[in-house]
């Protein structure tokens, strides 16, 4: 059996007194995939920044843990440090900072939570040249402004780059499979498949059955109005496909 | 949501507000003057100081002029009325420094300037800047003077400059500020007491950084610090101030000139790391910092780059100037203004465009946090015959508090079709998604709003000498530990 990462029990959440999510279940095991497919608005990506711990969400009722913590009680670098990764939709831009620098303070601050030695930046330097490579991304890619005037595909490449280097746990892909084109989404998901740490789950947030082809889900999940309403396999996927979000209205 | 909100408000407050740590004061016997000004008083510091009489009459026309002087009431500055006749004008150590040796200091302060992390001892000097250190009114010692004087470079205190060099005091004090230039330079003008004054001969390159360190530690004094830098034809200077001064209830008036003159083919490169105490988180205390500074562009090819760094003062009042005379000579302006509390900051650049195809760029940096004014007031005049110029201007304004301000007042007075200016400006919010972005990652707040800062300067403060960068970054209170190339 496989140990328990996430668990999600009557999950209530709203935004400026709007309800987003309602009674939301949901389990995550290690070793998982977990798809979760939905109209725009039905609360796909409001739940993952809940689970990463947005602050403009309120909490009205449930429970969520993770790795058996109570996952709101802890600030998001926390949830960070004990191996939640979001790969943002739509990464933000920060000027004056480089990719390097990013890079790096993010992984010391996650060595340093795990009493582990920070890396030099000469040690460093090695460390993400490797996982740039089998990325198959330009070194140049570090010396530029984190996400500044990147393409749609390169952001995308850098949420992955973040997440090989701070191994998680638990991922979250929101729509990575947006704005990246067909060979950059098989590198991806090659990568992201041949990469995944030990024991780790994925959630993947996706429009497009396309990825479901490079990565095998263990369970796709239909969301609307902020809550599941149909849990199956892929033929979930297949029927979404035929007849649009209309089958999976209760 | 509403407690999150105001939870990330008070995590960033906590971060921009650590507490100002030079705020001490030395207790040193002092020769002081009574309070008040008036011109037996102005008479009283010319004597005192062994001035020549072209130096006192200077000081009493200046004076003459100041009394027919208003305060400037049009900075978006709330100004509480000073009264000058409450202000000690002079006031130093009483033992007065023996010139030759630094061994003969006060031990009480060299032992503040340690504090302050700036060593005069000559062992433990910073390896290539030479240092000369402003107490209240008087300079109490220069360090590398010898190996300056190799190179013909005169690296001294104004003071000593007025008793062994008056020939080129008397021919440029005054020439680029006069002394009715406005209300604080005449006021300056009329009771200077000391600065730093800097030649640098034909043909030479300064072979180290100079810097000038001031501190007030008086409660009741001014200061009035007076610089005067002179490059001559083909040479070059790279010039750094450093300023702290004792936390007090009162508030400390520090009211400056620098003057700085670049003949033909001279480079000077000034920056300001400006720390003043800045007063308490409900605006009591702190400097007034109302400084005029000024660089004349004399000869052809001429450059002039003032960049500064201003974190302190409770009010800042500052404007550097580049007078554009020279043919294609060149003014540039850098500056990063972080404002918290009540501070108040009414800061820019003029370039005034003189001769022809002379060139200036101006690139400013505010950050207003928690309830403080942070405004950009800057000129770019464009002379008749000031054919070709070309300006380029960019204001930049981050909001980090929620009650903060931030204002642009850009001037253009152009008076020639030929030339181009270009303007940019904006202004942008602390973003919290961009915080939501870093601290996923596993970065703290704190260090998280440290990024956004200092990524939002980054471009000034890479205008830096290298050996300050690194105090200038703390003193923006930003522990990025390792990520300041």
């Amino acid at each position: 059996m496989n140990t328990e990462l996430l668990s999600i029990k009557n999950l209530n959440v709203s935004i400026e007194e709007t309800l987003i999510l309602q009674n939301l279940n949901f389990t995550v095991k290690e070793n998982e995939i977990h798809v979760i497919m939905g109209p725009n608005g039905s609360g796909k990506s409001t739940l993952s920044k809940v689970l990463a711990g947005h602050p403009a969400y309120k909490i009205q009722k449930g429970d969520v843990s993770f790795c058996g913590k109570n996952l709101l009680r802890m600030p998001p670098e926390e949830r960070s440090h004990n191996g939640l990764f979001l790969a943002f939709q739509y990464p933000l831009e920060i000027s004056g900072v480089t990719n390097y620098d990013f890079l790096r303070i993010a992984y010391n601050e996650k060595q340093k939570f795990l009493k582990k030695p920070e890396l030099d930046p000469i040690q460093f330097i090695e460390l993400v040249q490797d996982l740039l490579k089998k990325l198959q991304i330009k070194n140049e890619f570090l010396t530029r402004n984190l996400n500044e005037g990147f393409s749609g595909g390169e952001k995308k490449r850098n949420e992955i780059l973040q997440m090989l280097l701070l191994s998680p746990k638990l991922i979250i892909l929101d729509e990575i499979d947006s704005g990246l084109d067909i060979d950059a989404l098989k590198i991806i998901c090659k990568e992201i498949k041949d990469s995944l740490p030990a024991n780790s789950s994925l959630i993947l947030i996706t429009h497009y059955p396309r990825i479901l082809e490079y990565l095998k889900p263990t369970k796709v999940h239909i969301m609307m109005e902020g809550t599941f309403t149909q849990t199956g396999g892929m033929e979930l996927v297949n029927l979404l496909e035929k007849s649009g979000y209309q089958f999976a209205i209760n | 949501m509403e407690s999150e909100k105001k939870n990330t408000q008070f995590e960033i407050n906590k971060v921009i507000s650590q507490q100002y740590k030079y705020g001490f004061t030395t207790p040193i016997e002092r020769a002081d003057f009574p309070a008040g000004l008036n011109e037996e008083i102005i008479l009283e510091i010319s004597k005192k100081r062994k001035e020549p009489s072209f130096l006192q009459s200077f000081r009493l026309r200046a004076y003459r002029k100041w009394r027919r002087m208003n305060s400037p009431s049009w900075a978006n500055l709330n100004i509480p009325a000073i009264d000058y006749q409450k202000i000690r004008y002079y006031s130093a150590p009483r033992t007065k420094p023996k010139l030759d040796s630094l061994d003969q200091i006060d031990p009480e302060i060299l032992k503040t300037f340690n504090q302050l992390g700036i060593s005069l001892q000559e062992q433990k000097k910073l390896s290539n800047v030479a240092i000369d250190a402003i107490f209240d009114s008087i300079s109490v010692g220069t360090t590398y003077k010898e190996k300056l004087a190799k190179y013909g470079v005169i690296f001294c205190s104004i003071s000593d400059a007025i008793q062994y060099y008056p020939s080129l005091i008397k021919k440029y004090l005054g020439t680029v500020v006069s002394s009715g230039d406005n209300f604080f330079a005449a006021l300056n003008s009329a009771v200077f007491t000391d600065g730093s004054f800097c030649y640098i001969p034909q043909n030479t390159a300064c072979p180290l950084e100079l810097s000038t360190y001031f501190r007030i530690n008086d409660k009741e004094s001014g200061q009035f610090e007076r610089t005067l830098i002179i490059a001559e034809k083909n040479s070059s200077v790279s010039y750094l101030e450093g300023c702290t001064a004792p936390t007090f209830s009162e508030n400390q008036l520090h009211a400056a000139i620098v003057e700085l003159i670049a003949l033909e083919n001279a480079q000077i490169k000034y920056s300001t790391v400006q720390n003043w105490y800045a007063g308490d988180n409900t605006g009591i205390g702190g400097v007034y910092n109302f400084v005029t500074k000024r660089g004349l562009c004399a000869g052809k090819n001429a450059f002039i780059s003032w960049t500064q760094v201003e974190t302190g003062s409770s009010i800042t009042w500052k404007y550097p100037s580049c007078l554009l005379l020279g043919k294609k000579s060149l003014g540039e302006f850098y500056s990063v203004a972080l404002t918290n509390h009540y501070q108040q900051a009414d800061t820019g650049a003029k370039m005034i465009h003189l001769g022809e195809k002379t060139a200036s760029k101006i690139l400013s940096k505010g950050i207003s946090c928690g309830t403080s004014q942070n405004a950009y007031r800057g000129l770019v005049r464009v002379g008749s015959n000031a054919n070709f110029a070309r300006n380029f201007s960019q204001c930049d304004s981050f909001l980090v508090g929620s009650h903060s301000q931030a204002s642009t007042y850009p001037y253009l007075d152009i008076s020639n079709s030929t030339c181009v200016i270009e303007h940019e400006a904006k202004i942008s919010k602390i973003s919290e998604e961009q915080l939501f972005y870093l601290t996923q990652r596993g970065i703290a707040i704190e260090q998280a709003v440290g990024l956004l800062i200092n990524g939002f300067c980054k471009e000034v403060m890479m205008k830096l000498p290298m050996e300050f960068a690194a105090e200038a970054d703390k003193l923006l209170s930003l522990k990025l530990e390792g990520t300041v190339g």
